[in-house]
């Protein structure tokens, strides 16, 4: 594999970009791996890569039955940011954030990750006293966030109406250091790394079956044969239900489909990510110019990709009203993805009832901006049994009471 | 767009009509069961890749609860009944059972 570099581009320029490598190689499954991954999404990836980074394990396999990132990693929003109000949530979000500021670099591969900040629209007194406590709470976190008063919002998103009809900004919960990155970068720049750490990127292998014995994991049935394992993650997002029935366990999680909608690309107007909780609508710019917007899921258990064309039109009308400009805007284009939602809004990455399977899932409408500190502490769990970052959102959190309630700060479905 | 009808008025509803209502058919534990009952009953769910038994509200219609059968994956309707049972109906079983070759009620064997 290839070192990505200024040199590489001005060299391969000289010979007609013919030196270009293949980014991951394509192998035929092999009959047994020390650990087995289901899910080349972002968390997947993410794992496989802390197994072999910080952990030594390489002989893993990821497998996907589709394509590698077709799932929700492709189809989000990409929303990063780490403002949530519990401790347990601020850690791994935040490890996820600062992560991201090097991700190019330790993956030689440009995530375009950018930093432009991210805003949290006050637009009722309850968001403002709810904004106000978290930016205390993340301060205590050590997570860099401010609440700003209405003029400061304006001057950093000039084409916001804060005197909105019903719902004027009474102020915003501001990350500087939120931003975007390019999700498909993401999914890829891992699997690269992956593969160059001779780790298998099983594509189109869909597994149907989960073997156990003595209660224990031994391997997976798949579409391309059978499959041993010491380990196995599942790491699946909507279809963690499906697998964990295989393995013989239920889950505190339902799917559902969340949708996104960009507009036809316009001059640059908007360099930082605005959401408004209260009418449930949020909005960025792309590079390439178009209005990333998104809104709320839809209420019931659905595995189409498709959702209610009644949500799209709730989200436009909502955010008409704080950003006027939109209103005469064409949709360009529309998809929907299947979010794993768990009670509490928070995600599972926990060890199961079966021996050496463990499952990471929930991240709902909120994982991309996770990806990185997931992988990290999911790869710890994975690895040694136990993850300072995982110790809180273990499966049992639900039997003993202990939820991690984030349903203010994910209040939005982004 | 889900189009379900109600069962109590009759009316053929668009879901903006309509409030989802989650799992049915679930057994309520509270106060003397185990920890794993009331787990099981708050928190987890069939979730399945499938046919679905759902509770609906008519919110914006008659406002009564009713029962919906679905299929999360290909979105086919299967028939809507009353929310005064514990079990799907012979009828709706049967439905199901049309269109889902080798599927049964999660009770019968
Ligand atoms: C419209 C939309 C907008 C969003 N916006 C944001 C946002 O702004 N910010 C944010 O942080 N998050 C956002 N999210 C949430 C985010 O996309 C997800 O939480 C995250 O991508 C989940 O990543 P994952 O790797 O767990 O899942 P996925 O990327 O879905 O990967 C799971 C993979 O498992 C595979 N799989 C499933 N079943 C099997 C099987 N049986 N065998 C083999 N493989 C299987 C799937 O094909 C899939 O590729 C959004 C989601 C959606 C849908
Ligand atoms: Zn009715």
């Amino acid at each position: 594999m290839g070192h990505y570099s200024a040199l590489a581009i001005a060299r391969e320029a000289f010979r007609d970009h013919r030196g270009w490598q293949r980014a991951w190689k394509s192998p035929e499954p092999r009959r047994r791996y020390d650990v087995v991954i289901v899910g080349a999404g972002g968390h997947g990836l993410a794992t496989a890569y802390h197994l072999g980074k910080n952990h030594g394990i390489t002989n893993v396999a990821i497998l996907e039955r589709g394509w590698l990132g077709g799932g929700n990693t492709g189809r989000n929003t990409t929303i990063i940011r780490s403002n949530y109000l519990q401790d347990a949530s601020a850690a791994i979000y935040e490890k996820a954030r600062s992560l991201y500021e090097t991700l190019s670099q330790d993956l030689n591969y440009n995530v375009m990750f950018s930093p432009r900040g991210v805003m949290m629209l006050a637009q009722t007194e309850h968001e403002v006293r709810g904004y106000r406590r978290t930016a205390h709470a993340n301060a205590l976190q050590g997570v860099e966030t401010e609440f700003i008063e209405p003029r400061r919002v304006k001057e950093l998103c000039p084409i916001i109406e804060i005197r909105g009809p019903r719902y004027p900004v009474l102020g915003a919960l501001w990350q500087p250091r939120g931003g975007t990155a390019r999700h498909d970068a993401v999914a890829w720049g891992y699997a690269r790394r992956c593969s160059a750490m001779g780790m298998d990127i099983i594509q189109k292998c869909e597994v149907t079956g989960i073997r156990t014995s003595g209660g224990e994991v031994r391997g997976v049935v798949t579409t391309r044969g059978d499959i041993d394992c010491g380990k196995l993650g599942i790491v699946v997002a909507g279809h963690s239900g499906h697998l964990a029935e295989m393995a013989g366990f239920r889950l505190p999680v339902e799917s559902v489909a969340l949708q996104a909608l960009v507009s036809e690309p316009v001059k640059p107007c908007m360099d930082v990510v605005v959401m408004a909780n209260t009418v449930h609508g949020y909005m960025s710019q792309s590079d390439k110019g178009e209005m990333v917007i998104g809104g709320g899921a839809d209420g019931f258990i659905n595995y189409t990709q498709r959702g209610s064309f009644s949500h799209i039109e709730e989200t436009v009308r909502a955010l008409v009203e704080t950003f006027p400009m939109i209103s005469r805007l064409k949709m360009l284009r529309h998809w929907g993805g299947i979010v794993d939602m768990t009670g509490d809004r928070s995600p599972i990455l926990s060890r199961t009832p079966v021996g050496n399977l463990f499952i990471n899932c929930g991240w709902g409408t909120g994982g991309f901006k996770a990806i990185p500190g997931s992988g990290w502490g999911f790869a710890e769990l994975m690895a040694k049994g136990e993850s300072p970052l995982c110790a809180d959102l273990g499966l049992n959190r639900f039997r003993e009471g202990r939820f991690i309630d984030e349903s203010v700060a994910a209040g939005v479905a982004h | 767009m889900l189009i379900l009808t109600c069962p109590y008025c009759g009316v053929r509803c668009d879901e903006t009509e309509l409030a989802p209502g989650g799992e049915a058919h679930l057994k309520r534990f509270g106060p003397g069961s185990s920890d794993e009952e009331f787990e099981d009953y708050l928190f987890m769910r069939a979730n399945p890749n499938g046919v679905h038994f759902e509770r609906w509200r008519h919110v914006y219609g008659c406002g009564k609860w009713f029962h919906a059968a679905r299929n999360t994956v290909t979105l086919e309707v299967y028939g809507t009944y009353s929310a005064q049972v514990h079990a799907p109906p012979q009828e709706i079983r049967d439905a199901v059972s049309n269109r889902v070759p080798g599927w049964h009620w999660k009770d019968e064997s």
